[in-house]
């Protein structure tokens, strides 16, 4: 499936995108949960492929991770149980880049592939690294040269600190959509959508015909709405991933994302 | 009459205690996009960059004004109480068939070279105008460094360590918030300087508007590497003159220092990279390589990302990154700075390691021989020198060590390892 072209259908019918976020195998039942999230409404999901060292995320992120991690979860495995999983919405894994790097940039794109796996957001790769190549990787193409060949679409971050003429590049360079980052700081439940959110967004649509998603703090539909009143969409994080830490299962996640659907259906 | 110490009349040692600091000219640039060769980098998230875009800029232009070194050359004089001597060990020296040198970083204000760098990024951060700065700090050392460099110029400081650190190095725990500064305990994965740079980088994120982090160490993305390296190109810088001064106009045989992040080897190396001398760095050997609990990442490691920058760090066969293990809170990290990684890979420097064992006997053997008790850090390479004398180091080489930091702040640790708890 194509993300890009699968979120500007959805958002051309008229409909506020919404996509959840998932630890890769965090408990027995995860591909469950990512079943009952996309029964319950969601665009596309997000799959958190745990690293050790994830500066992005906030303490319920982190503490998922060392979960999955504990329990065995791995990068290959994630990528390949995602195989299994059949669904409508497009899958995008999020990570961090030594993973990538440490698999390699070709097999790990050419394995997101195998899975029907159809983006990738890689948060401490940004523009100016995406596209460097490792002149020693033994001929390894730049990881935007790697997931281009194999039709991954690498979303790309933009931050409130991200000065216009580099907004527009990112953008420019962004597939699938463009991911808004709502507020100064990393992952986790935050109680207020961040002053800057409608602020990030507005400077997006106005930079890109790209579908423009907000994440980072965004925890209840409400936050959602408010979003969406300039963004195409969300993305929920800690919000779903701490109820699957305090032992949600699938239907706990699922009627989470049921009432994020609901609130964004108006 | 001036004292003496055998041979060396004090007087033609130069550069001088009591004589102003005098910077040598900057060193090379990283080449494109922060890279040491295949190493280096910014890999950090879209929020840090255009702060980093700044931080690069602004260190550029402070590193090639004439102001700025003043102030900085001035700022190492009369508060860091640079130059720091070279002293030559004559007892050790006969002890290990060797002649031995030591730079003197413990004899400077806070006690380790890590105030060097503290001093340059203080003053930075006051140019940027910012006015806050954040560190990690595994020994303490960088954190108290920081901290006071934070008093001195009125920033606000809070500093990260790592929960087990702050065990370990409660007396420089309490020497920062002594200084003012805020100490938060990281709980998160080993609990310890890789752990702190974490938080540190996730704070960061937060405030990066107003606040400046401070790293303590040649690792992190670009400009970190390179700045942190200028800044701490001092010891090097004096440590070449002091040297030809002592060896009648040579260099030393074999240039050693320890390596964490690696600063005070890359400081010291700097001065002696277009030398005929062997570059050592020593990295922490834990309890042995075999036991897989150790923090060498170039002899064991293998090429990653982790902290910003492409590096050599100890990681699974899935790129998760291992805990490090080291008697010194200083070595407990499992990267080493992208410049280390590309003299390892072009063979310039090599990259050795003393294991905890081997430090305690570094640590009691200069404080015996010479009456100078080192951190466990620079223990390291003492220990690794005493282990190597006569051996791949030949007998009669003349050989430096950096003696990065003093021992006051190990005195409890290393008292109860040795049976002797102070309390
Ligand atoms: C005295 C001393 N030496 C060495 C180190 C290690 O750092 P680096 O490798 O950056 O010199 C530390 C770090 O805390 C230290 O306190």
């Amino acid at each position: 499936m194509n993300l890009e072209a699968h979120l500007r259908t959805r958002r051309e019918a008229g409909q506020k995108l919404l996509v959840p976020y998932v630890t890769g195998g965090l408990g027995s039942a995860w591909l469950d949960v990512v079943r009952a999230v996309a029964d319950a409404g969601a665009d596309a999901i997000e799959i958190g492929i745990p690293f050790s060292d994830p500066v992005m995320d906030g303490r319920i992120i982190q503490e998922a991770s060392r979960r999955a991690i504990e329990i065995g979860a791995t990068p290959a495995n994630i990528i390949n149980d995602l195989a299994k999983v059949d669904i409508a919405v497009p899958l995008v894994v999020m990570t961090y880049y030594n993973p990538v790097q440490h698999f390699g940039h070709r097999r790990f794109a050419a394995s997101l592939t195998a899975s029907g796996i159809d983006g990738a957001i890689i948060p401490d790769l940004p523009l100016d690294e995406l596209t460097g190549s490792l002149a020693s990787n033994g001929g390894e193409p730049s990881w935007a040269d790697a997931a281009d060949e194999a039709g991954v679409e690498t979303v790309l971050l933009a931050a409130p600190t991200t000065p216009d003429a580099r907004l527009a590049a990112i953008c420019a360079r962004s597939r699938g959509f463009v991911y808004g980052v709502s507020l100064l700081g990393v992952t986790g439940e935050r109680d207020k959508l961040s002053g800057g959110a409608l602020e990030m967004g507005r400077r997006l649509k106005a930079a890109t015909d790209k579908p423009v998603l907000l994440g980072v703090g965004l925890s209840t539909p409400e936050h959602a709405v408010e979003a969406t009143s300039v963004a195409d969409g969300v993305i929920i994080g800690s919000v779903l991933v701490r109820r699957l830490l305090e032992g949600g299962g699938p239907e706990q996640a699922g009627a989470l994302v049921a009432a994020f659907r609901q609130g964004l259906d108006g | 009459m001036t004292p003496r110490v055998r041979g060396i009349p004090a007087e033609t040692v130069s550069p001088a205690r009591g004589q102003p600091v005098v910077l040598g000219p900057p060193g090379p640039e990283p080449e494109a996009r922060g890279r040491f060769g295949e190493f280096g980098g910014r890999y950090v998230p879209e929020t840090l960059i255009p702060a980093l875009m700044d931080l690069e800029g602004a260190f550029r232009q402070a590193w090639s004004s004439d102001s700025f070194r003043g102030e900085f050359a001035a700022l190492l004089t009369s508060y860091a109480g640079r130059p720091t001597p070279v002293t030559e060990c004559h007892r050790l020296s006969e002890r290990l068939g060797l002649r031995v040198l030591l730079k003197r970083e413990d004899l400077t204000h806070t006690g380790s070279h890590k105030i060097n760098n503290v001093l340059g990024q203080a003053l930075l951060t006051r140019d940027m105008g910012k006015t806050a700065v954040i560190a990690e700090t595994g020994a303490g050392q960088h954190g108290v460094a920081t901290a006071t460099a934070a008093a001195l110029f009125g920033l606000r400081c809070k500093v990260f360590m790592g929960a087990v650190d702050v065990d370990r190095q409660a007396r420089n725990v309490f020497r920062m918030r002594l200084l003012g500064a805020e100490v938060v305990p990281v709980q998160a994965g080993s609990a310890t300087l890789k752990d702190a740079i974490n938080e540190a980088l996730r704070d960061w994120v937060a405030t990066v508007e107003d606040t400046h982090y401070c790293i303590g160490s040649v690792v992190g993305p670009h400009p970190y590497p390179w700045m942190v390296r200028e800044f701490q190109r001092v010891v090097g810088d004096e440590a070449r003159a002091q040297c030809r001064e002592i060896l009648g106009g040579a260099d030393p045989e074999y240039v050693v220092a320890c390596v964490g992040g690696g600063s005070n080897a890359m400081g010291t190396f700097a001065g002696f990279l277009d030398t005929d001398a062997r570059l050592v760095g020593v990295e922490a050997g834990g309890d042995g390589l075999e036991s897989g609990r150790h923090g060498a990442s170039i002899a064991r490691g293998v090429p990653g990302v982790l902290h910003g920058a492409r590096s050599y760090y100890l990681q699974d066969e899935h790129g998760q990154i291992l805990e490090a293990h080291s008697i010194s809170a200083g070595l407990d990290y499992p990267g080493t700075g992208p410049e280390h990684a590309a003299l390892a890979a072009a063979g310039r420097a090599t990259y050795a390691h003393a294991t905890d064992t081997q430090a305690l006997e570094g640590f009691k053997l200069l404080s015996a021989t010479e009456g100078i008790v080192p951190a466990l850090e620079p223990a390291h390479a003492l220990g690794w020198l005493a282990a190597e004398a006569g051996r791949a180091v030949p007998a009669g080489s003349t050989v430096l060590v950096t003696l990065s930091g003093r021992g006051d702040k190990d005195a409890s640790q290393v008292a109860e390892l040795l049976g002797e708890p102070l309390e």
